[in-house]
């Protein structure tokens, strides 16, 4: 048995450290090690509760308008809100988050995701007029590769050529995604941590020259997913073809729904959106989302353990580093006591699963041209592509959400913060289902807890004893080099990990 | 013949929105920061960066490691995050030294003492920030205390915001390129540059005109100055409104909300919506009074 450890896992979003034993080339066992714990539920106590959507969006500065969002909801559901928000505020709020998961995914496939399996220095040898290639010829030949270099050598399979449009591609992202956060603060001031969304609506006013502006960076948004995102995933793919195999996981998944296409329904489990809600298993049959079943056990991760086993609504988050037996700072939530499985793959699967009309065509097309089965989305390829599609389904609602504005129509209604009260936010967070839960108290924060995308997929082993997602994708993985450990980092990679989220 | 100036940038309490910031940085773009001579001549070569970096795992950190070994006193420290100390240190560790695991306080004082400058990027590594807010569950502190708390001597400077305007960070990198480390003249009594820190949100907020006059907003979406509901921007020296954020797209008091105050020591410790009451307003006029009188 031998004991292959990565830690850091580079490009994502924290601090993560991946433990695995591998016996006879297998990976026999699993363990996920989230490193970082600040206590943001812990410091948001006692606050008003509004500052709770300012700090809860501070989790992350990868996917703060998940965060942003989520907390609004929350609070929306807190003050008595749900069902009162005006349409403007409903689109403007569907405008800033699409915007920004559009960037977030294209911003994972090709600037954390893609140096997994395209070789940028074959661009050494490119001997074309690209002046963008040219210099990172320029670059390769001076010889001091950092970032790129060092890196796990030895499976990279894309032609000469394949690389080089690809590393383009890296470039052009760049700038693409940099646009998808202008388009994001056209109506949210500014991003990372943008303002424009706050419980009641939003802040910003929608304008005809603004609508305008952000129709064609929108327009562009959408020309690239199309044009470059989706393709490129497919070709990747098809060349990667073994890891429409690898990293299956746990086989269940959970959606909480996503942009709200109606404002006069409080129940976010019951909601009209975009993405639906609910939960399939390999079957493919869609199940109602049940929100009383999710609960976080912490027998295996460093808080005390009267804390374990509640409802997010009763949580609390009491830490004990060092606690016996337990190796994570993350929670490990459950549905119903079963491990489930969040994010791109989830928001597809379950709007598949349940006949979507697009979500099925955009699926089995995709499945068609890679000549793969519905299973194979259960795979590291299979949440690229559910993640491309998911990219695609989003940017193709921006402009009909912005042509549905209504300039000089109401953007924020008015409100008294309770002296006390619940509240609850779902939504589909860029890596999946996010929920956010405050109790008030004396017009205050008494209590706020946040269950995470990431805290479901890279949780350590449950009160039961079950692995996470993550844990259970790698078990059972064969290790060709463990020198280089490539089927490890593309698998956790897969998920897309975001550990300050997930600890927060 | 291009001359390599290596950066490694440390994460420690951090949520990574300082990096996403960085690589929103629209002239230079951030290709131009990695791969070209940002100034003709010159190359920034980022060693260590864990959000970006092709290699993981021991490797990253040997990348890490070599560089402090090999560049003794000739790289440039980046730290974004806070920095967790004392009984709380091991609640932010990354990679491992003989199987266990290194704390980022640890890996934080063996880089600076032998890096050429430190900037602290963001207000978590300027002030210590939002792991630092009360109760500071962590223990976090600034990178200015953990350097002082442990006798360590080296040029700092403080880009702080939530998150930095990418200008800022990549201004205050190119200042040190062309023109070497700032004076203590071009640093205000909190380390940042005055260059972008120089100036009250409220000296130069375009709602000004409605302070003056009285004229406030209600509520969001309300014509008038943002003071009643909450706005930092009369404590807060940092220069979005004339700079904008993303490519100049927009700013926060240009989507109709409150300056939060993020560029200042005190942005966790006052509530955002809450008007600012303790505070002598500045009139117009006063800025260049004060500099009369120095």
């Amino acid at each position: 048995m031998a004991k292959v450890t990565i830690d850091p896992i580079t490009r994502i979003e924290g601090h993560l450290k991946i433990e695995t034993e591998v016996e006879g080339g297998v990976v026999k066992d699993a363990r996920s090690t989230g490193n970082l714990f600040r206590g943001i539920e812990i410091i948001l106590r006692g606050r008003d509760p509004r500052d709770a959507q300012v700090i809860a969006q501070r989790i992350c500065g990868v996917c703060p308008k998940s965060h942003g969002m989520a907390a609004a909801l929350c609070l929306d559901s807190a003050f008595g809100l749900g069902d009162k928000i005006p349409d403007n505020a409903r689109l403007m709020r569907n405008l800033i988050q699409g915007t920004h998961v559009v960037q977030d995914h294209i911003l994972h496939f090709y600037h954390l995701g893609a140096l997994d399996y395209v070789d940028v220095t074959d661009v050494a040898k490119y001997q074309g007029k690209d002046s963008e290639l040219n210099s990172v010829k320029d670059f390769i030949g001076r010889g001091a590769l950092g970032p790129f270099v060092p890196r796990y050598e030895g499976d990279y399979r894309l032609p000469v050529e394949v690389n080089q449009m690809a590393t383009a591609h890296y470039l052009q992202a760049l700038d693409i995604r940099r646009m998808g956060h202008e388009a994001v603060a056209i109506f949210g001031g500014k991003i990372p941590h943008s303002v424009g969304i706050v419980p009641g609506g939003v802040t910003a006013v929608p304008t005809v020259d603004k609508i305008t502006a952000l129709l064609w960076k929108v327009k562009k948004l959408q020309d690239f997913v199309d044009n470059v995102y989706l393709p490129d995933v497919l070709a990747i793919a098809g060349v990667y073809r073994d890891y429409l195999e690898i990293g299956a996981g746990c086989g269940n998944l959970l959606s909480y729904g996503g942009y709200d296409l109606q404002g006069d329904n409080a129940d976010l489990t019951r909601r009209k959106r975009l993405f639906k809600q609910g939960t399939v298993s390999a079957d493919l049959k869609p199940q109602e989302l049940d929100i009383a079943r999710v609960t976080e056990g912490v027998k295996y991760s460093w808080y005390e353990d009267s804390a374990s086993a509640k409802h997010p609504s009763q949580g609390e988050t009491k830490p004990a580093y060092g606690k016996e037996g337990a190796y994570s700072w993350l929670k490990a939530p459950r549905y119903g006591g079963e491990v489930y499985e969040v994010g791109p793959l989830a928001r597809v699967a379950v709007s598949y699963a349940s006949g979507d009309p697009v979500i099925t065509q955009l699926v089995d097309s995709a499945l068609g041209e890679l000549n793969a089965p519905p299973s194979a989305l259960f795979s590291v390829m299979g949440r690229h592509l559910a993640r491309a599609i998911s990219a695609k389904v989003i940017a193709d609602n921006l402009v009909k959400w912005l042509l549905e504005l209504k300039p000089g129509e109401p953007t924020y209604v008015e409100y008294e913060i309770p002296d006390e009260s619940m509240g609850m936010g779902l939504i589909e967070g860029s890596r999946g289902a996010l929920g956010h839960w405050i109790e008030i108290k004396d017009k205050k924060i008494a209590n706020y807890q946040a269950v995470v995308p990431t805290t479901w997929n890279a949780s350590p082993r449950d009160d039961d004893g079950n692995p996470g997602p993550m844990e259970q994708a790698l078990i059972g993985t064969p290790v060709k080099d463990k020198e280089n450990p490539f089927e490890l980092v593309r698998i956790v990679r897969s998920f897309d990990p975001c550990l300050a989220c997930s600890i927060h | 013949m291009v001359k390599e100036i290596p950066l490694v940038w440390l994460p420690g309490a951090a949520c990574t929105g300082c990096s996403v910031s960085l690589l929103n940085t629209a002239s230079p773009t951030i290709k131009n920061l990695l791969v070209d001579p940002v100034i003709p001549g010159v190359h920034i070569n980022l060693r260590f960066h864990p959000t970006i970096m092709a290699g993981s795992g021991e490797m990253a950190i040997k990348a890490l490691e070599d560089t402090m070994a090999q560049e003794k006193g000739g790289y440039v420290l980046a730290v974004d995050g806070a920095i967790p100390t004392g009984a709380t240190a091991d609640y932010c560790v990354m990679g491992e030294r003989d199987g266990k695991p290194v704390t980022i306080e640890t890996r934080f004082l063996e880089l600076a003492q032998d890096a050429l400058a430190i900037l602290a990027v963001g207000t978590c590594a300027s002030f210590g920030g939002i792991p630092a807010g009360d109760p500071n569950p962590s223990n976090c502190v600034p990178v200015r205390q953990a350097l002082e708390l442990h006798g360590i001597q080296k040029p700092l400077i403080n880009i702080p915001g939530c998150p930095p305007h990418p200008d800022w960070f990549v201004g205050t990198v190119a200042s040190i390129l062309l023109v070497g480390l700032p004076n203590a003249e071009d640093l205000d009594d909190n380390l940042r540059p005055k260059a972008f820190y120089g100036k009250l949100i409220h000296e130069n907020c375009p709602r000004r005109a409605y302070f003056d006059e009285g004229k406030f907003a209600k509520k969001f979406g309300d014509e008038g100055c943002l003071y009643e509901l909450g706005c930092k921007g009369p404590i807060t020296y940092a220069d979005c409104p004339t700079r904008h954020w993303n490519s100049g797209t927009n700013w926060v008091i240009g989507a109709g909300s409150p300056c939060l105050g993020c560029t200042q020591p005190e942005f966790m410790s006052l509530p955002y919506y809450e008007k600012v009451t303790d505070v002598q307003l500045p009139v117009i006029g006063a800025y260049w009074q004060s500099e009369e009188a120095e």
